[in-house]
């Protein structure tokens, strides 16, 4: 057998640090997606898109302040990025809920996933509007030093990928488990009714929820720009529906479970790709890499539909 | 006299067809506790959903303290004073006691989204005074001992009581309770109207919907009796008892 022997534990090794950066990536955007779900029970498709947008507002911050020599080091440029990126997005969030799902609260819920297809497209071709249909490359600025462990490699943006991911993530647990904030995210979730009836706003608690994960998605886009060098209009839609595959792998609703998704469904789609070859006799190549989070989805489907955190389901019924 | 507290002037409601409430006026005073008793059927839940803002009435008004309550959202009237429990239980299953108890404080606290991220020292301080006040309230209805506890692992009674405490959280001027003794055995009811008369005792309205005849006549000061809609008598839980209409509407109408 071809996996067997030093290059091939390289290789996994590899495979699996290219497949937690990933995996930290889908996991933030998997968040939005489940909480948004597990308050409204809204897919929200146009998720995807406000990682593009954030993508593209910190393209733009990062080049104007290449541009103008500041002389500033490269972290602060991409700090400044986040910082510029994360306004715009819970401002596109916010109003995405505010006009097209609020008016449709009592409506049945085909509507308001209809309506958020019909958003994502909108938030694409505003993006076009702005950004051009021009693949973007973002300049070279961190210098991506790299570290050799057991003979695969870590790049320092991967690194910060991680740590930036795990700060967010156990802030964002922490806010959720033990804020009253978070109490009442909770139960909004579990009882819009009854949590009014507590004196909670609800129209208050969906937008905090629609804001908190649009921060998430603003920060993942900085992300995927930095660590792929590349930004496109079009980026956000298959970044989402993974995102969205990670979501429903963990469990739809369900907020470690979104987490847990993201980094699983990265690792899957990274040591697929780089062993698929192999398998397959190089029938098929790495670039049926995207393939992966969907037979993923497709399998969850079929034997775990409540995916593998989520109890939620059946909680509901 | 005082003005009533809780005033509803010919409120009805329909349910497609059905005529779920007709005309009912009725006044609750500051500081009794008000019975809401008839057959199955007669309109007591329909009644309440009005008075809490869960439904709308299709005629006729509620006012509370003097405001009229049309129009307002669920969480707007709770600030407003008035809290409910329910005839099947709604806790957040999934939440503790504690934090069942803690959601109630909302209504009376400020709940800012930037507060809560930047985890600011008021913000701290506030929640800390939050739980202090949450867990107080466990005690006061008896289940302190289970404040970790996920709501859905709790007895049933315990489940009841935590309903309480949850509305009393929101610091209520009328407490609205929908069969609070419902699955209750007599010790754990004649409990329950101790809470109550307590509750009462320390400023909160009570006006309640219930089946126990007998926790109804030893705890009410006054009573409405409502069949198929319409409101058929009111009075002292004596003078309920002696209505022939009354008689009638539970027994069925004595044969002529």
């Amino acid at each position: 057998m071809v996996f067997f022997g030093a290059a091939c534990v390289e290789t996994f090794i590899q495979q699996l640090i290219n497949g937690l950066t990933l995996g930290a990536v889908y996991a933030m955007v998997a968040l939005g997606y489940t909480m948004v779900y597990g308050i409204i029970q809204l897919i929200n498709f146009a998720h995807g898109e406000v990682v593009m947008i954030g993508a593209m507002v910190s393209f733009s911050v990062i080049g104007a302040l290449v541009a103008a020599h500041t002389g500033l080091p490269a972290w602060a440029i991409v700090f400044a990025a986040a910082a510029a990126a994360i306004p715009v997005c819970m401002a596109v969030s916010y109003l995405t809920e505010r006009i097209a799902y609020r008016p449709l609260r009592g409506a049945p819920r085909l509507a308001p996933l209809i309506t958020a297809i019909g958003i994502s497209i909108i938030l694409q071709q505003i993006g076009l509007m702005i950004w051009s249909r021009n693949p973007l490359a973002f300049p070279q600025i961190l210098d991506n030093r790299v570290f050799h462990v057991a003979g695969a490699t870590v790049t320092s943006v991967q690194l910060a990928i991680w740590i930036v991911s795990i700060l967010m993530m156990t802030g964002l647990a922490a806010m959720v488990y033990r804020t009253r904030l978070g109490i009442a995210m909770r139960a909004t979730s579990q009882n819009p009714q009854v949590a009014g009836l507590m004196g909670i706003d609800i129209d208050r608690i969906i937008a905090a929820t629609f804001i908190i994960g649009a921060a998430l998605a603003a920060i993942a886009g900085v992300m995927v720009g930095t660590y792929y060098g590349i930004a496109h209009y079009t980026m956000g839609s298959l970044l989402g529906l993974k995102a969205f595959c990670a979501a429903v792998l963990g469990g739809i609703g369900n907020i470690p479970g979104a987490m847990l998704g993201g980094i699983v469904l990265g690792v899957v789609e990274a040591l697929g790709a780089g062993y698929i070859g192999d398998l397959t006799n190089n029938w098929f190549g790495s670039n049926y890499q995207d393939v992966f989070a969907f037979i993923v989805l497709i399998l969850v489907l079929v034997f775990r539909p409540s995916g593998l955190l989520g109890e939620r389901v059946a909680d509901r019924v | 006299m005082s003005a009533p507290l809780l005033q509803a002037e010919n409120v009805g409601k329909y349910f497609g067809g059905v005529q779920a409430l007709l005309g009912v006026s009725f006044a609750i005073r500051a500081d009794e506790i008000y019975g809401l008793i008839g057959p199955n059927g007669a309109g007591k839940t329909t009644l309440f959903n009005l008075i809490t803002g869960f439904a709308a009435p299709d005629s006729g008004r509620v006012s509370f303290e003097g405001r009229p309550l049309a129009g307002l959202k669920p969480d707007a009237i709770a600030k407003l004073g008035i809290a409910r429990t329910f005839q099947n239980i709604r806790l957040f299953a999934n939440l503790s006691a504690l934090e069942n108890v803690m959601i109630g404080r909302h209504a009376r606290t400020r709940a800012g989204v930037a507060a809560a991220v930047l985890r600011t020292r008021a913000q701290r301080a506030e929640e800390a005074a939050i739980e202090a006040r949450a867990a107080e309230l466990l005690d006061y209805v008896g289940i302190a001992a289970r404040a970790d506890a996920l709501a859905r692992n709790l007895s049933y009674g315990d489940q009841r009581r935590l309903e309480i405490a949850r509305a009393l959280a929101t610091e209520p001027r009328l407490l609205a309770l929908d069969e609070p003794a419902a699955g209750m055995n007599a010790t754990e009811t004649q409990a329950l109207a101790g809470l109550l008369r307590r509750v009462r005792s320390d400023g909160v309205t009570l006006v309640l919907i219930e089946h126990d005849m007998h926790l109804v006549m030893g705890l009410c000061d006054r009573v409405l009796v409502l069949d198929f809609g319409r409101r058929i008598a009111e009075g002292t839980p004596r003078e309920v008892q002696h209505d022939p209409a009354v008689a009638a509407a539970y027994l069925g109408a004595p044969a002529a």
